[in-house]
């Protein structure tokens, strides 16, 4: 911080910057992220959800562990606020469970291969060579295999528990991520900075992780963002092949292919919308926050 | 030029021959491997020596690959004892009905996305845009089950509008027959890709306007419409050719969400139930066959890139 602060006050004395409080590059992000109110929303409702979810079973008490036929489908009312579903758990407080699920899914899928593809991406751009194209043509390998099938398979042979879904689906995603952050440390790695690095016999690792890593951030952040959405949503897709986690424990796509299941028999709304809308919300949620976050880093933008 | 299309042509060779490692390297992740996935839990110890020699699944690895290769290039995808036909005329069976579902959908999504993200990079930031935009959010966020799902719900069981499954024929021909059966999967296909083009278009043509090409031609005192449709949209149609052939997997795999929703007798569908009956031979063909495709697919984008480009060549 004191870095910028100095270089800043340095370039206010030569005129190149208005005059006013020094702003770093993270904090000038968070100011354009600040003016768009759909990533506002979007936070604002990452953080409801979140909250519902984790802190929402400890208000809202429900027997999510034994089933209760006396409630089978039983209509939403005072004691359940959104029904029953078939095997007699309120429907509100599965929507919680699931969510729990879902979103630890997707944020630890989308940690998992956003940093495994980070470093896999910034070591083959800035090797280059011929260690830049193996490490290229494995990602190439990667993004050709048809992901939707191979998961399928996967889950076929693992019979999947979250920690596994977790594997599976960043298995397939950090291939993405890798091939978008060595294209940007190819820009990176021939930058003043990263050759004094060199010049001044600085290890190769150095470099990577502590100038192209840092400078590709916004990229990275804005992979994470869209990782989460996507990977709830592989999640979902899984649970409705029937593939994803198992009873008792659910997500919220198994609850929702689950209400799908009585589509034809009535009207149970509180079966197929609660979790169809969460899964919906959250996603658009997180894609609202990841837009915001691409314009706040792309420079470009914001000078104009 | 030549220089350039032997050395794409090198890497999609060293690419295929990773694909192909690591599919048929999944087969051996079944537990107690292929054959014990075939012959179920039951089999003897006698039984499982006997196929595993039989399939040759005692053999190292790199024999068993060679040889399969072989077969494969020999257009022999394996033989599903499960369904007692062969992978191949399975295939011949149930891919030209994807095809159908697939370009119908594709076609769709095009006729909407295109020109409608066009109308949003020129009206950006109104009320039309903010709207198209909602649209494309919710088909990014809808999983495509659900969407699928949902339609059925509404046109098929609540309103008698159409039927909620899919032409329940052998032959592409019979399919095609009833075309208000498929109203119901290709809106779902379609759905799934408008946002894909739309938010594509809307960005491409954005980025197009304030090229110096734009300006050059406003200055000529061509036309708004002029420079819109006749430099700006052809410019940003070349690079959704090129995505078209790279979204290749996405086409394939989207298609099994809709095809179970449906029951659509295609390869996703196939798939799904070789999948759910640990079908390993099915598994492995389908999966072969869907990477080449799009390995071939990439292969042939960038060639088509690099002749409509020529600065791609040399970078």
């Amino acid at each position: 911080m004191t870095d910028v602060t100095a270089s800043a006050i340095h370039a206010a004395e030569l005129g190149l910057a208005p005059a006013g409080k020094p702003r770093g590059p993270l904090r000038r992000a968070w100011e354009v992220f600040a003016e768009n109110k759909l990533a506002l929303a979007g936070l604002s409702f990452v953080v409801f959800i979140v909250a519902f979810c984790f802190i929402g079973p400890l208000i809202y008490h429900t027997n999510q562990v034994n089933t209760d036929l006396a409630d089978y489908l039983c209509k939403p009312s005072g004691s359940h606020l959104l029904g029953c579903n078939d095997l007699g758990y309120d429907q509100l407080g599965r929507l919680m469970v699931g969510g729990q699920t879902s979103i630890e899914v997707g944020l630890a899928a989308a940690i998992a291969s956003v940093f495994f593809g980070t470093l896999y991406g910034a070591i083959s751009g800035f090797a280059g060579g011929i260690v830049d194209a193996i490490m290229m043509r494995v990602v190439d390998a990667g993004l050709s295999l048809p992901s939707l099938m191979v998961i399928i398979i996967l889950s076929v042979i693992f019979h999947p528990s979250p920690a596994i879904m977790i594997f599976i689906i960043a298995v397939f995603y950090w291939f993405g991520v890798a091939r978008l952050v060595r294209g940007e440390t190819l820009t990176l790695r021939n930058r003043e900075y990263v050759q004094a690095v060199k010049v001044i016999g600085g290890r190769q690792l150095r470099s990577v992780v502590r100038h192209i890593v840092p400078n590709a951030i916004g990229t990275i952040i804005v992979q994470a963002t869209f990782a989460v959405a996507d990977s709830i949503l592989i999640l979902s897709g899984l649970g409705f092949l029937g593939l994803g986690v198992s009873a008792p424990a659910t997500d919220w796509g198994s609850m929702l292919s689950n209400g799908l299941t009585f589509i034809q028999g009535g009207n149970y709304w509180w079966l197929i919308y609660p979790p169809g809308i969460a899964i919906i919300l959250t996603c658009i949620a997180f894609n609202f926050i990841g837009d915001a976050l691409r314009d706040a880093f792309e420079t470009r933008l914001q000078r104009r | 030029m030549v220089g350039f299309l032997i050395r794409r042509i090198g890497q999609a060779l060293i690419v295929l021959f990773i694909v192909t490692v690591i599919t048929l390297a999944l087969v051996h992740l079944f537990p107690g491997g292929p054959v014990r996935a075939l012959l179920g839990p039951k089999a003897t110890a006698q039984q499982l020596a006997y196929y595993n020699q039989l399939y040759g699944f005692d053999k190292p690895f790199y024999v068993q690959y060679f040889k399969w290769i072989g077969q494969l290039l020999h257009g022999n995808l394996g033989f599903s004892d499960k369904l007692n036909q062969s992978v191949t005329s399975l295939m011949s069976q149930d891919l030209p009905k994807t095809i159908v579902l697939v370009l119908l959908g594709t076609l769709v999504s095009l006729l909407f996305g295109i020109p409608l993200g066009v109308y949003q990079a020129v009206r950006r930031y109104t009320i039309g845009d903010y709207a198209l935009t909602a649209i494309s959010f919710l088909g990014y966020a809808t999983p495509t089950f659900f969407f699928g799902l949902l339609l059925v719900d509404w046109f098929a069981i609540q309103t008698h509008i159409f039927p909620p499954f899919a032409p329940q024929a052998s032959s592409v021909w019979s399919i095609l027959a009833d075309p208000r059966a498929l109203v119901l999967p290709v809106i779902s296909y379609a759905f799934l890709l408008y946002a894909l083009w739309s938010r594509y278009m809307r960005s491409s043509v954005m980025d197009n306007l304030v090229q110096d090409y734009v300006r050059t031609a406003r200055a000529k005192g061509a036309s708004e419409r002029r420079v819109i449709w006749g430099h700006v949209f052809r410019n940003s149609l070349v690079s959704i050719v090129t995505l078209l052939g790279l979204s290749l997997p996405t086409l394939v795999a989207g298609a099994i969400f809709i095809e179970v929703v449906f029951n659509y007798p295609g390869m996703g569908l196939a798939f799904y139930t070789a999948a759910l009956n640990v079908d390993y031979q099915v598994l492995l063909g389908f999966t072969v066959l869907a990477t080449v495709a799009t390995v071939v697919g990439n292969l042939l984008a960038d060639v088509g890139y690099a002749i409509l480009d020529p600065r791609v060549r040399y970078s």
